[in-house]
């Protein structure tokens, strides 16, 4: 499929509501070369997200998706891919959207481990409701809201996951979109819940954390490193004056959420596709 | 005309009055009518809870005030209930568990029943409510060894001293109880002798899985988690995802992508978890996502009475999630309609791409009684997914008014749902006419939904010159106190369907009937209803909402003095 045209595009230009030089461009460039070289149809991938412009991806991909509510949009990937596991299901959102109003999900799945991948556009602030702080906005960063600079610890996705059993837990920053494609593909590839937190510019409302600060403050995990290694990962994690950048932890050795359902367990055939039979129900109420 | 015989057991939470109750009705229903519901606190331990067991010569499906036997199974079990008591009740319980001035002042001598002795006899004081059963089977003269039977079905499990034990217990307790079976006057029948004992709970489970449930995710919470807990009890059989949520909001989200992804999803809640979910309610008007939410009414607001009931939320379904779409809202009130009408709820949504509400109570669902056979519909499993072409548009406009459904990875074509408003691909539009038209598209199902309408049941004479009209769990107790007093001008007229109501209703309130609705809330919220949609003016409300539900007693008066 290399030299096709990848048909996640679509044919004619789509008017897309980012801002010119959004970090989100550069996402979608690296999420179109994954599903592409992963030679995956579109007709096999389902996208859920909620809302917010991260949120807005599925609409520039030419997949299945389901745009959802504001925070929501793990709970319906977990559905979809619970009933019928054939799909290849990513969530996507931006930090607001995951962290904040769906924080209550991010804990609970990745307790659950659904095989799915949840892609995060982490450019720690709001840009949709224009400029306020996100649950990962650096203390001190003055909005309109948070007039006196914000006072709240920011939220830590990679050690928060770490710490509640996530099976895959990356991070990747959007200037570099080769990096991040393949990111993106390891997490489709890894079979249970994998995060890929994406650093990204909010080239309109975020001065504090530009592409040049991002540039200077992250480093990749070297070839070195060992992402079995549990205690490593999270060192890493707690690290605040610089942020490492990669595929930070992985655990082959956990059952996802879909193969720990009694219904496959002897079965694969998605549960969509089975009869219900009615004579079996009437045993129920009948003595 | 009934004769029958109420039956009351009063202890505390944790003292066994459901394995009792679950004992006495699979006994009785040999050779009578039965009908049971317990009224609990919200405690796991202690307090005073009852259970009311009827047993009668015909079908009866209703909660009775007065007591013919009582059995205090504690020394605090009598205060709370003791205006149910009559000038005839016989009080059964151990010596000491009435003060001597409250025996003296009962209309019939004090019964002392020495359970704990007996149990002690028997090998074990455990076996106290196995001596209750005995003695209650004995003076209604049931049979032992069915009574046997139900025992060993129960202890089979546990060693055989322990089926020795409590045979003996019921065997002693059967022998004093025969000393009181001149009491019990009630002619036999043995027309459900062959039907099952279920509750409300799990008639609404049952027919969620004759509708194809095959996705239930839910966050626990009363008196909602029978139907949950059952589901979850048969999931393995009937090929159920069962997942507790970890929240409500998450739960409704989850039941819409797994009919998004084409399975048949319900949620069940009550309604402080339902108010969690109201977004969601509005994501599937928007996405035109099916949806089958089970609302188990208690009283609010807030956390109100969680263990009693109420019809208080039926505007709350008929109004909730912001803007504008259709929904449905079915409301079962007998255990056979508990059953076929949730099996419709998952036909309806599947067909017109809405969400359907299954809007029952505490008392509905805690009420035990044995089922008719009914017959499942084989259509309601039909499913309306279609599959998609490479150029399949989710939201297309369709002559019908329906847009085809398809699901993801089911044809060439790509399904694209859209919680913003969308063109008909389901791309994000902010185009006015396109709103207009979406917006009209989605309004438009009503009209259809109505075509579709479950007629209501008409109960009593049909020239009657006054109409009784109620919803949900209402129905045995109206149509007991209309066939059982002769208001021969009366009909009761039950609603299955209220929402939306259908025009056909206004015919059987036509002018010069007069009109009451009943409704276990404050305020009459269907009788609002019928006024705004029907201009069914309604001369009468009887109303109640201490948490109770109506006693036959209270309908029956209403009938007679004041309707």
């Amino acid at each position: 499929m290399s030299n096709k045209i990848n048909p996640y595009e679509f044919k004619e230009k789509k008017d897309m509501a980012w801002c010119p030089g959004c970090g989100n461009f550069m996402i979608r460039d690296a999420i179109l070369s994954a599903l592409k070289e992963l030679d995956i149809p579109p007709a096999k991938v389902a996208m859920s997200s909620g809302i917010g412009q991260a949120a807005k991806m599925p609409q520039y991909i030419n997949t299945n998706y389901f745009n959802g509510l504001h925070g929501r949009g793990l709970p319906v990937a977990v559905a979809i891919k619970s009933v019928n596991p054939e799909l290849i299901v990513i969530a996507e959102g931006g930090d607001g959207d995951m962290y904040g109003e769906g924080g209550n999900h991010f804990i609970h799945n990745i307790r659950r481990n659904p095989d799915i991948v949840h892609i995060v556009h982490n450019n720690m602030v709001y840009g949709l409701t224009k400029g306020q702080a996100s649950p990962t906005s650096p203390t001190g960063f003055v909005t309109p809201v948070q007039v006196n600079g914000v006072s709240n610890t920011p939220f830590n996705p990679i050690a928060v996951s770490l710490s509640l059993g996530a099976t895959f837990v990356a991070r990747a920053f959007s200037g570099d979109v080769e990096q991040t494609k393949s990111i993106i593909k390891e997490a489709i590839n890894h079979h249970g819940y994998a995060l890929v937190d994406i650093f990204h510019p909010c080239v309109s409302f975020n001065k504090v954390n530009t592409f040049s600060w991002f540039k200077n403050n992250t480093y990749y995990v070297d070839d070195s490193y060992d992402r079995k290694d549990f205690q490593v990962a999270m060192q890493h994690a707690m690290k605040l004056d610089k942020y490492p950048l990669g595929v930070l932890y992985q655990d082959k050795t956990r059952k996802s959420f879909e193969d720990q359902l009694n219904v496959y367990e002897k079965d694969p055939t998605p549960i969509i596709k089975r009869p219900r039979n009615l004579h079996q129900v009437s045993k129920l109420y009948l003595d | 005309m009934i004769s029958s015989l109420t039956l009351v057991l009063s202890g505390q939470a944790g003292q066994g009055l459901k394995t009792i109750e679950t004992l006495i009705v699979n006994a009785a229903k040999l050779q009578y009518h039965v009908f049971s519901t317990p009224e609990v606190m919200s405690r796991v331990r202690g307090g005073n809870n009852t259970v009311e067991i009827r047993i009668s010569s015909n079908k009866v499906y209703a909660f009775k005030d007065k007591i013919d036997l009582l059995f205090l199974l504690n020394d605090h079990a009598y205060d709370r209930i003791s205006e149910r008591v009559t000038d005839n009740t016989l009080v059964f319980g151990e010596i000491d568990f009435l003060a001597e001035s409250v025996k003296s002042s009962l209309g019939k001598p004090y019964e002392t029943l020495s359970i704990g002795a007996l149990a002690k006899e028997a090998g074990n004081s455990l076996y106290g409510n196995t001596v209750i059963f005995g003695f209650i089977s004995g003076l209604l003269s049931l049979d032992k060894d069915s009574g046997k039977d139900l025992l060993a079905k129960k202890f089979g499990g546990k060693s055989e001293n322990v089926l020795k034990g409590n045979r003996m217990a019921y065997e002693s307790g059967y022998e004093k109880g025969r000393k009181f079976s001149h009491v019990n006057t009630v002619k036999t029948s043995y027309d459900v002798k062959e039907h099952k004992i279920i509750n409300g709970s799990e008639a609404i489970a049952i027919g969620a899985l004759a509708g194809g449930v095959n996705y239930i995710a839910s966050y626990p919470m009363s008196p909602a988690t029978g139907v949950l807990q059952f589901l979850a009890s048969k999931g393995n059989a009937f090929d159920v995802i069962v997942e507790q949520a970890e929240d409500e909001i998450a739960a409704l989200n989850m039941v819409i992508g797994a009919w998004y992804a084409g399975a048949r999803g319900m949620a069940t809640t009550s309604g402080g978890g339902f108010a969690l979910m109201e977004e969601a309610l509005s994501l599937a008007g928007i996405t035109e996502t099916p949806a089958v939410v089970h609302l188990a009414q208690r009283p609010g607001p807030g956390t109100g009475l969680p263990t009693r009931t109420e019809q208080g939320d039926l505007h709350l379904v008929v109004y909730a999630g912001h803007g504008e779409f259709p929904r449905i809202v079915l409301a079962p009130g007998t255990l056979e309609e508990g059953i076929l009408l949730t099996q419709r709820a998952f036909y309806l949504a599947d067909k017109f791409q809405v969400p359907v509400f299954i809007l029952s109570d505490q008392y509905y669902l805690d009420s035990k009684a044995p089922i008719a056979p009914v017959t499942l519909d084989q259509e309601a499993l039909k499913s309306f997914v279609v599959a998609s072409d490479k150029n399949y548009l989710r939201y297309k406009f369709t002559e019908s008014g329906i847009s085809p459904r398809s699901i993801p990875g089911f044809g060439d074509g790509l399904v694209k749902c859209d919680s913003d408003e969308h063109d008909e691909e389901g791309t994000i539009t902010e185009d006015f006419n396109i709103r207009i038209k979406m917006n009209d598209k989605r309004l438009a199902k009503e009209k259809l939904i109505l075509q579709d309408y479950i007629p209501p049941e008409l109960v009593g004479p049909k020239n009657y010159k006054k109409l009784i009209i109620g919803w949900g769990s209402t129905y045995g107790v109206v149509k007991e106190a209309i066939e059982s007093d002769s208001v021969s001008e009366t009909a009761f007229l039950h609603i299955k369907e209220v929402f939306p109501l259908h025009k056909s209703i206004k015919a059987f309130a036509s002018e010069g009937i007069k009109v009451a609705v009943i409704e276990n809330n404050a305020r009459g919220q269907l009788a609002d209803l019928l006024k705004l949609h029907l201009s069914i003016e309604a001369d009468e409300r009887l109303l109640k909402y201490n948490g109770a539900p109506f006693t036959i007693e209270e309908v029956t008066r209403f009938l007679k003095e004041v309707f």
